[in-house]
C-alpha cells in the first residue's frame, strides 16, 4: 500500500496539464505571431491601463463589501445554536447549485429599469435607481456570487474556535466586546484571509459579471483576455501577456497579505 | 458567545433574502405565462413540456452530465491513488506536488482555462506539422500513405479539463483522511491474515470513504457549475448548459432554462436533504450507543 | 515446557543508517510469558515488529519451529497481535472485528459466531457483539483487541504496550487478567513495555533491553535480585549504586570499610558497583552504624518513608517505616546479603546517585519517556513529520 507509484500518473497528468500549460502562457507572452521573441506585448499593454486599474479597484472593492457583510454573517450564524448553525454550511451552499450565470442574469430583472427593485421604490414613493449597466451593478454581481467563498472559510474557523478560550478570556475579565476584539477576531484570521483569496481572484478575473450586469460598458481584465482568446481581437499573444502580468500581481498581492497575516495577529485586513 | 438578538437575527434574515432572492425569481419565471423575465403572464408549465423538446439545451444537458460524472469518477480514482501515492513521498517530493496541485484551485479560472487552450492548440498544430513532415517523407509517399493526424478542442478536451481541475478538489479532501488513518488498522489486518490488497479493500477503503465521496461531491459540483474553463476549452462544436445560457443571455434567456434550471435545484434540493436526513438518523444513533458505554 | 519456538539470530536493524537493533540473539520458548522490557527508543517495539513481520531486518535471521521466515509476510505467520493503541477497525462492531480474521479464513458462519461468542466470554465482554468500537471504554476496546487476535488461535500473541492507554486501576486489572487468559489458552505471549512493574507481575521471562541490544534475560525474581550492571538495577526498582573494590570473595570495601558480602568470583581487588536496595538498609542509632550520614529530605509515601542520606557527598534513597527528621544524624547497617556486586560495565557510574531525587521525579521522566516513544514510532513508520 506504502507506494509512491500510485502518484506517478498523477504526476505525469498534472505536469502536461497543468505546468506545461503555463510554461505555454509565458512563452507566448514574451513571443510574437511568428515566434520570435519580443517584449511588445507588455508595451502594447500601456494602453490598457485603465483596465487594469478598473478591474483591482472594483475586485477590491467587492472584497470589502464580501468581508463587511460576511463576517458579521458568519459570526452571527455561528453564534446560533441547533438547527440553523448545523445546516448553515448547506444553506449557504446551495445558491451555488443554481447555474452561475442564470443566478448572475436574474439580478439583471431584479434591477431592470422596469424591474422588480425598481418596482418595489415606487411603489413606496421613491425615484426610480439606474442600477443595471453600472459599475455598482458588477460589484453587486461580484458580491452576490462570490459572499459564499467569504462566508464559509469565516464561518468553520469560528464555529470550531475552542470554546474555552472564550470562557479563558471572560474569567480573566474581558467583557464580550473585548472577548470578540482580543480573541474571536484575531483567531478567526485566518479564515478572512482565505476569504480574501477566494473572493478577490475570481473578482478580478471575471468577465461574465461585467458584461451581464456592466453592459459590456466597464471593461474588466477577464473582457481583456477573452476577447484576445476567443473574441474579435484574436492576439493569444498579448492575451497571455496580460494573463501573466494579472496573475503576478494578484501572487505579489496574496503573498504580502499572507506574510502580513501570519506576522500581525491583531492585523487589521482593511 | 451571546445569544444572538434581534438585530443579529434581522441581519442573517437580510443576508439569505439576498442569497436566495435571484433562484426565487428564476423558479418563479419558470412558471411565468410570458416571454418576458420581467412581466407576470400568468401560470403556466408550457415552459417544462417545451424543454424536453429543445434539442439545444438536450444535448448541453447530456453532454454536461456526460463530462461531469466522467470527470469526477476519474478525477476521484486519480485523486484518491495520488493522494495515497503522497502519503508515501518523501517530505521534498510531497510538498512539490502539493504546491502543483494547488495551482488550479488558487489560480483564477480564466487562466487555467486561456492557459489550457494553448496547449490543445499547440498540441494541434504539433501534430499537424508532424503529419505533414511525415507525408513529405520519400518513404511514406512510395508506400501510398497519407497522415492525417488532428486535434481539435472538443468533448475530450473538455473532458481533459475537467479531470484537471477537479483532481484536487479530491486530494484536498481525501489527504487528511489518510493522515487521520492509524497505520496500526492496515497492519491489524494483515496480521489478522489480509493480503495487502484485501487489506486495503476491507479496511483502509472503508476508512477513507468519507473524504473519497466528499471529495466527488466536490468535483461533480465544481464541473458541473464550471462555465469559464469549459469556455476555453470545449471549442465550438460542444456545448455544456453553462455555454448555451452563455449565449442565450446575450440575446434573450428562454424560460426554459429557468425551469431546467428550477428542475435541477430542486433535484440538488432533495439529495441534499435525503443525505442530511441519513446523517442525522446515524448521528443520532451513534450519539444513543455512546450514552450506554458511558452508563457500562 | 521448556519447547524454543521463536528464536532470533544476530538481528541487526538499522533505520536511515540510525541503528536501532545491535546484533540481538534471543529464543523464545513455547507457552511462555516473555516480555521486553526498557526505556523508549531501547529497540523493544522494533524487535516485536520484526516477529510480526511488519519490519524486516537489516540481517540476521527469524526462525519460527525451526524454520527460518524472514520473509512470509505477516498474514502468513501463525503471529497475531495487539496494537498499541488496539487498531480495531471503526467501521466495524464488536462481532465483525473478532471475526475478521475467520472471514478471510472463509471458515463457515456457524463455526465463526461460535468461536468469536467463546472468544467473547474469555474476555468478558459477551453481550457486546453489536456496538461500534468508538461506544467502548478503553478497557473493553483492549479485550476486544485480544479476542481479536486470539480468535485465530495464533501460537504466539504479540503484545505492544496494550496497557499504556488505562488509567492505573485498570491497568492492575487488566494485568490479572492477561496473565489469566494466557493460562487458558495456553499459548506463548510476547509482551512489549516500559513499566518495570508490570513486567514483574506477569512474565515468566524479562528481556531487559537498551540502545538496542539485551542487557538482561531472566525470571524477574533473577532480575530483581541479580541484576547484571547499573542500567538494570536502575531501570527495575530503586537502588543504591556505589563504587567499591572487591577486596577479596565474600568481602567488598567501600567509603574505606569492609563489609561482608556473599558475592565472589571476581579478581582481587578489582573494581566494582555496589547494588544496595533501599529496603535492605536499617537505620540503627549511630554508634552501631556500620556508615553515618545525615538526612537530608524525607517524603511520606504511605507504606513507607522515602528519605535521602547523605554519606560523604554520596546520596542514597533508604525506604524504611521509621520517621528520622531532616538534618538527623542516623546509622546504617546492611546485611550481608543486602549487598550485590556488578562487574563494572558501560553504564557505571551513570545510575544510583539521588542528588536530584524529588516526589515529582518519576512522574516527569514518564512522561518525558511517552513523548520520546511516541518521536520513536514515528521513526520507525517511516513518516518526517
Amino acid at each position: 500500500m506504502r507506494s509512491k507509484g500510485i502518484a506517478i500518473p498523477y504526476v505525469v497528468w498534472m505536469a502536461i496539464f497543468v505546468v506545461v500549460p503555463l510554461i505555454l502562457v509565458v512563452v507566448y507572452a514574451f513571443t510574437n505571431r511568428s515566434g520570435g521573441f519580443t517584449l511588445e506585448n507588455f508595451a502594447s499593454m500601456s494602453q490598457y491601463a485603465s483596465v487594469f486599474g478598473r478591474s483591482f479597484l472594483l475586485a477590491f472593492v467587492a472584497t470589502v463589501v464580501c468581508i463587511l457583510l460576511g463576517y458579521p454573517m458568519a459570526y452571527f450564524l455561528a453564534r446560533e445554536r441547533g438547527r440553523l448553525r448545523q445546516m448553515a454550511t448547506m444553506l449557504i451552499m446551495l445558491p451555488m447549485w443554481m447555474n452561475f450565470l442564470l443566478r448572475t442574469y436574474s439580478w439583471v430583472f431584479l434591477l431592470e429599469r422596469n424591474g422588480f427593485f425598481n418596482t418595489l421604490l415606487e411603489t413606496i414613493g421613491l425615484p426610480k435607481l439606474d442600477i443595471i449597466d453600472t459599475q455598482g451593478a458588477v460589484v453587486l454581481g461580484m458580491v452576490y456570487n462570490f459572499l459564499p467563498f467569504m462566508v464559509l472559510p469565516i464561518f468553520s474557523v469560528i464555529e470550531k474556535m475552542d470554546h474555552r478560550l472564550i470562557e479563558a478570556a471572560q474569567d480573566l475579565g474581558a467583557n464580550s466586546a473585548e472577548v470578540f476584539r482580543r480573541v474571536i477576531f484575531p483567531l478567526s484570521l485566518p479564515g478572512v484571509l482565505s476569504g480574501v483569496t477566494m473572493v478577490f481572484i475570481p473578482s478580478v478575473s471575471t468577465f461574465v459579471i461585467s458584461r451581464l450586469l456592466g453592459g459590456g460598458k466597464s471593461l474588466l481584465l477577464g473582457d481583456l483576455i477573452e476577447m484576445q482568446f476567443l473574441g474579435s481581437a484574436y492576439n493569444p499573444h498579448l492575451g497571455s501577456a496580460i494573463s501573466l502580468v494579472m496573475m503576478v500581481i494578484v501572487l505579489v498581492s496574496m503573498g504580502i497579505m499572507n506574510r502580513f497575516g501570519e506576522g500581525e495577529g491583531e492585523a487589521v485586513v482593511l | 458567545m451571546k445569544k444572538n438578538g434581534f438585530v443579529s437575527r434581522l441581519f442573517l434574515v437580510i443576508m439569505f433574502l439576498f442569497l436566495y432572492a435571484p433562484i426565487f425569481v428564476l423558479i418563479v419565471f419558470s412558471f411565468n405565462d410570458s416571454k418576458s423575465n420581467a412581466v407576470w403572464g400568468g401560470f403556466t408549465l408550457d415552459w417544462y413540456l417545451e424543454l424536453f423538446q429543445n434539442r439545444t439545451v438536450l444535448d448541453a444537458l447530456q453532454t454536461t452530465l456526460l463530462v461531469s460524472i466522467l470527470a469526477t469518477v476519474i478525477a476521484t480514482i486519480a485523486g484518491t491513488a495520488a493522494a495515497l501515492g503522497f502519503s508515501s513521498m518523501r517530505r521534498r517530493a510531497r510538498t512539490a506536488c502539493l504546491t502543483v496541485n494547488n495551482i488550479p484551485l488558487t489560480n483564477a479560472d480564466i487562466i487555467t482555462g486561456v492557459s489550457m487552450m494553448l496547449l490543445f492548440v499547440f498540441a494541434g498544430q504539433v501534430l499537424a506539422d508532424l503529419s505533414a513532415w511525415l507525408n513529405e517523407l520519400s518513404v511514406v509517399e512510395s508506400a501510398n500513405l497519407w497522415f492525417d493526424f488532428e486535434f481539435k478542442l472538443g468533448f475530450v478536451t473538455l473532458l481533459i479539463a475537467h479531470i484537471t481541475f477537479d483532481i484536487p478538489y479530491v486530494i484536498l479532501s481525501v489527504l487528511p483522511k489518510i493522515r487521520q488513518l492509524d497505520p496500526n488498522l492496515a497492519e491489524a489486518a494483515l496480521d489478522l491474515g489480509a493480503t495487502p490488497m484485501t487489506a486495503f479493500r476491507k479496511v483502509v477503503l472503508p476508512e477513507l470513504m468519507p473524504g473519497i465521496i466528499n471529495g466527488a461531491l466536490i468535483a461533480f459540483t465544481m464541473s458541473i457549475d464550471d462555465f469559464v474553463i469549459s469556455y476555453f476549452t470545449a471549442g465550438s462544436q460542444v456545448s455544456t448548459l453553462s455555454m448555451v445560457v452563455y449565449s442565450m443571455v446575450r440575446r434573450r434567456v428562454s424560460p426554459e432554462i429557468n425551469a431546467l434550471s428550477t428542475l435541477m435545484f430542486v433535484a440538488v434540493l432533495a439529495l441534499l436533504i435525503i443525505i442530511n436526513l441519513r446523517q442525522a438518523r446515524q448521528e443520532a444513533a451513534r450519539a444513543r450507543d455512546r450514552r450506554i458505554a458511558g452508563r457500562s | 515446557m521448556a519447547k524454543e519456538l521463536i528464536r532470533l539470530q544476530d538481528l541487526c536493524m538499522a533505520f536511515d543508517d540510525e541503528p536501532v537493533l545491535d546484533n540481538l540473539n534471543l529464543y523464545i520458548n513455547d507457552k511462555e510469558f516473555l516480555t521486553l522490557l526498557g526505556p523508549s527508543g531501547c529497540g523493544k517495539t522494533t524487535t516485536l515488529r520484526i516477529i510480526g513481520g511488519f519490519t524486516t531486518p537489516t540481517s540476521g535471521d527469524v526462525l519460527f519451529d525451526g524454520v527460518r521466515i524472514n520473509d512470509v509476510p505477516p498474514y502468513k505467520r501463525q503471529i497475531n497481535t495487539v496494537f498499541q493503541k488496539y487498531a480495531l477497525f471503526p467501521h466495524l462492531n464488536v462481532f465483525e472485528n473478532v471475526a475478521f480474521g475467520l472471514r478471510l479464513k472463509k471458515v463457515p458462519d456457524a463455526e465463526i459466531k461460535e468461536r468469536v461468542m467463546e472468544m467473547l466470554e474469555v474476555v468478558s465482554l459477551k453481550g457486546f457483539e453489536n456496538r461500534k468500537p468508538d461506544a467502548l471504554s478503553g478497557g473493553q476496546q483492549q479485550r476486544v483487541a485480544i479476542a481479536r487476535a486470539l480468535v485465530n488461535r495464533p501460537k504466539v500473541l504479540l503484545l505492544d504496550e496494550p496497557l499504556g492507554a488505562l488509567d492505573l486501576k485498570l491497568r492492575k486489572d487488566m494485568q490479572m487478567e492477561l496473565k489469566r487468559i494466557q493460562q487458558q489458552v495456553g499459548i506463548t505471549f510476547i509482551y512489549v513495555t516500559h513499566d518495570q512493574e508490570e513486567a514483574l507481575t506477569m512474565s515468566d521471562t524479562i528481556v531487559v533491553m537498551d540502545k538496542g541490544s539485551i542487557q538482561q534475560i531472566g525470571t524477574p525474581e533473577d532480575i530483581y535480585n541479580e541484576p547484571k550492571n547499573a542500567f538494570v538495577a536502575d531501570f527495575i526498582g530503586e537502588s543504591n549504586i556505589i563504587d567499591g573494590i572487591m577486596v577479596r570473595d565474600k568481602v567488598v570495601k567501600m567509603y574505606g570499610r569492609e563489609f561482608p558480602c556473599l558475592d565472589g568470583g571476581f579478581a582481587e581487588n578489582e573494581p566494582v558497583d555496589v547494588v544496595i536496595r533501599p529496603e535492605d538498609i536499617d537505620i540503627v542509632p549511630v554508634e552501631q552504624g556500620q556508615l553515618v550520614g545525615t538526612v537530608t529530605g524525607v517524603t511520606f509515601k504511605g507504606m513507607q518513608y522515602d528519605i535521602i542520606v547523605d554519606f560523604r557527598g554520596f546520596k542514597w534513597l533508604i525506604q524504611t517505616t521509621d520517621h528520622s527528621p531532616v538534618g538527623a544524624r542516623i546509622g546504617v547497617k546492611i546485611d550481608p546479603d543486602g549487598f550485590h556486586i556488578m562487574k563494572k560495565s558501560q553504564y557505571s557510574g551513570m545510575f544510583g546517585d539521588y542528588s536530584s531525587y524529588s516526589e515529582e521525579y518519576d512522574e516527569l521522566s514518564d512522561v518525558e519517556a511517552l513523548d520520546e516513544e511516541e518521536a520513536q514510532e514515528d521513526r520507525e513508520e517511516g513518516y518526517e513529520e
